[in-house]
């Protein structure tokens, strides 16, 4: 198999297959910059370093072509216009760009926006920002499998109604949402739409056309390019007003100042070309790793749990809880692995994700959950290690769980009346 | 969450891991907290006629800190009359592991966990050996 690797230049040997490090699955946090995209970024922080708004030279001139030829790639990813695009810092800027900046703008018409419980916080913490400043926001419940019932997704839409923002991929759980069914509700009841793309682009097809979007957030660091640039997609045709958050310059057409970072920008450019053309490479061999994955643990561990729709989700994402044993010492069992897990037990009051809370996951269920994120460098052999690994551990602290013993004896732990803590 | 050497210690080398009879009229059981808040700790004594502990075990669902406690306090309570098991604080547990103030719960449930297996046995004496249900061990804490 024609597997991509990251090489040190200087000595020749793989970069991320280290035995000093963990394997790295948690390619939903973020991805390596690709050697391809690097490449074409570096002439741009020293010899080619002038800034695009330079309009009376060479230097400026030079930038300018670069940023524009970056902002042509990110279109065709999204099957967008060019004009289309509005660089920002990441995704979660271009989701506060898009959601204060169209509500701002349009609500003359209305004050009310609709999301999901199980959006990212770039979208919901926005959202609680534009409660604060009057607006109405409706957080609408998922479906056991993370997906969206389209019957109370269309129930919840007002005649003030100005905004829906669905995130396309989940973040944690990789489940797809019914994107082009939305869109058409959407576009019947002439409420714009916000699409919050980060974790789809370079997963699975995108096209602001077919799930005809109004908005769209996008970032670099998911797609194998660098971290600190992003994009929003702003409609033309119908046309999309979001008024501007940042000031200054009044670059990107008045909707976002500030100097544009051109070796980020190339590298976001070359980085979504790439994805493009590496998608359904990328998604088949990322698929079998990810079907080879869960048979391991499924053959070798008892009593796991998938969060999620299997159906409608990316390959790229498996995200399992294993029951009777804790989160926090499972993740301290898995230190060879970089993983990221349902639970944020770094202050005393433990809080499980609030994705697999929305699912109906219990309590114990959503801390020893493990999202397992698998990316373009995940080779085989990290895999096979991954199921070892997770079959000792799991079986280790069962040993040490009286919760797994009282499983054992056949004993329902929902009729133990358990202390107060 | 950066964790002390002693704590790290004991959850890859827990000591005195398992179960003994609940229902044997010299073992006192404990078991404190609840799956939901993501500690259930289960500490067991074996106590001989002379009133000393002479064996413990324990079983821990939760964080490394929390096994670690149990286990350091199955090593402490061994060779100790119940009365002076029960002079075994908190303070004591989080001070031996250097656990950081957010963990400072887990010694508090080790300390419960204790204070429940001592019950647990002395219910089983002065009861005229009756069978404890595992849950009635349980304190609030």
């Amino acid at each position: 198999m024609n597997q991509p690797q990251i090489i040190d230049l200087e000595s020749k040997k793989p970069l991320l297959i280290d035995p000093d490090r963990p394997i790295y699955l948690d390619y939903q946090a973020t991805t390596p910059v690709d050697p391809q995209v690097l490449e074409q970024m570096l002439p741009y922080l020293t010899h080619d370093f002038g800034n695009a708004a330079s309009r009376s030279h060479a230097y400026g001139w030079t930038a300018e072509k670069a940023v524009e030829k970056a902002r042509q790639q990110v279109a065709d990813a999204l099957h967008a216009d060019p004009r289309e695009i509005v660089w920002t810092s990441g995704a979660t800027e271009a989701t506060n760009l898009a959601l204060k900046g169209a509500a701002h703008f349009y609500s003359g018409k209305g004050k009310h926006i609709i999301t999901l419980r199980t959006e990212h916080k770039a979208t919901l913490d926005t959202c609680r920002q534009l409660e604060r400043e009057g607006f109405e926001v409706t957080y609408l419940e998922v479906q056991e499998d993370g997906l969206l019932d389209l019957k109370a997704f269309e129930a919840a839409i007002r005649p003030d109604t100005i905004i829906a923002s669905v995130l396309f991929v989940n973040n944690e759980i990789g489940v797809i949402q019914p994107m082009e069914e939305i869109g058409r509700i959407l576009r019947t009841h002439k409420v714009l739409f916000h699409v919050d793309a980060v974790q789809a682009l370079g997963k699975i097809p995108v096209d602001v056309e077919a799930i005809q979007a109004d908005m769209m957030s996008v970032s670099g660091h998911k797609i194998y390019g660098p971290k600190g640039i992003g994009a929003l997609y702003v409609r033309r045709k119908p046309r999309v007003r979001v008024e501007a958050q940042v000031h200054g310059g009044g670059h990107e057409r008045g909707m976002r100042s500030g100097t544009l970072p051109t070796h980020q920008i190339v590298g976001m450019g070359a980085a979504a070309e790439l994805a493009v053309q590496l998608m359904d490479a990328d998604a088949q061999r990322i698929g079998k790793l990810r079907d080879r994955l869960l048979k391991g643990i499924q053959d070798r561990v008892e009593e796991t749990y998938i969060n999620g729709s299997m159906e409608h989700r990316v390959p790229h994402n498996l995200n399992i809880s294993f029951a009777f044993v804790e989160g926090e010492s499972l993740i301290m069992a898995l230190k060879e692995i970089a993983v990221s897990s349902g639970s944020a037990c770094t202050s005393a009051s433990l809080e499980p994700s609030y994705v697999l809370r929305a699912l109906g996951k219990s309590d114990e269920l959503a801390h020893s959950s493990i999202r397992f994120g698998i990316g373009r460098f995940t080779t085989e052999a990290e895999i096979d290690a991954t199921i070892e690994l997770i079959a000792g551990k799991v079986g280790k602290l069962r040993e040490l769980s009286p919760l797994w013993e009282m499983h054992l004896e056949g004993i329902d732990l929902n009729s133990i009346q358990w202390a107060a803590h | 969450m950066a964790y002390s050497e002693k704590v790290i210690d004991h959850y890859e080398n827990p000591r005195n891991v398992g179960a003994m009879d609940k229902d044997d009229s010299g073992v006192g059981t404990g078991m404190v907290g609840a799956p939901a808040c993501g500690d259930v700790m289960r500490l067991q004594i074996k106590v001989n006629e002379q009133g000393i502990i002479e064996d413990a075990k324990f079983k821990t669902y939760g964080c490394g800190s929390a096994i670690a406690s149990s286990s350091l306090v199955t090593e402490w309570v061994k060779g100790k009359t119940l009365d002076e098991a029960m002079t075994i604080k908190n303070s004591h547990i989080a001070e031996e592991l250097e656990l950081p103030p957010v963990k400072i719960h887990c010694s508090v449930l080790a300390e419960d966990a204790i204070k429940a297996a001592v019950e647990d046995y002395r219910s089983k004496q002065g009861a005229g050996h009756s069978h404890a249900e595992v849950a009635a061990a349980q304190v609030a804490h």
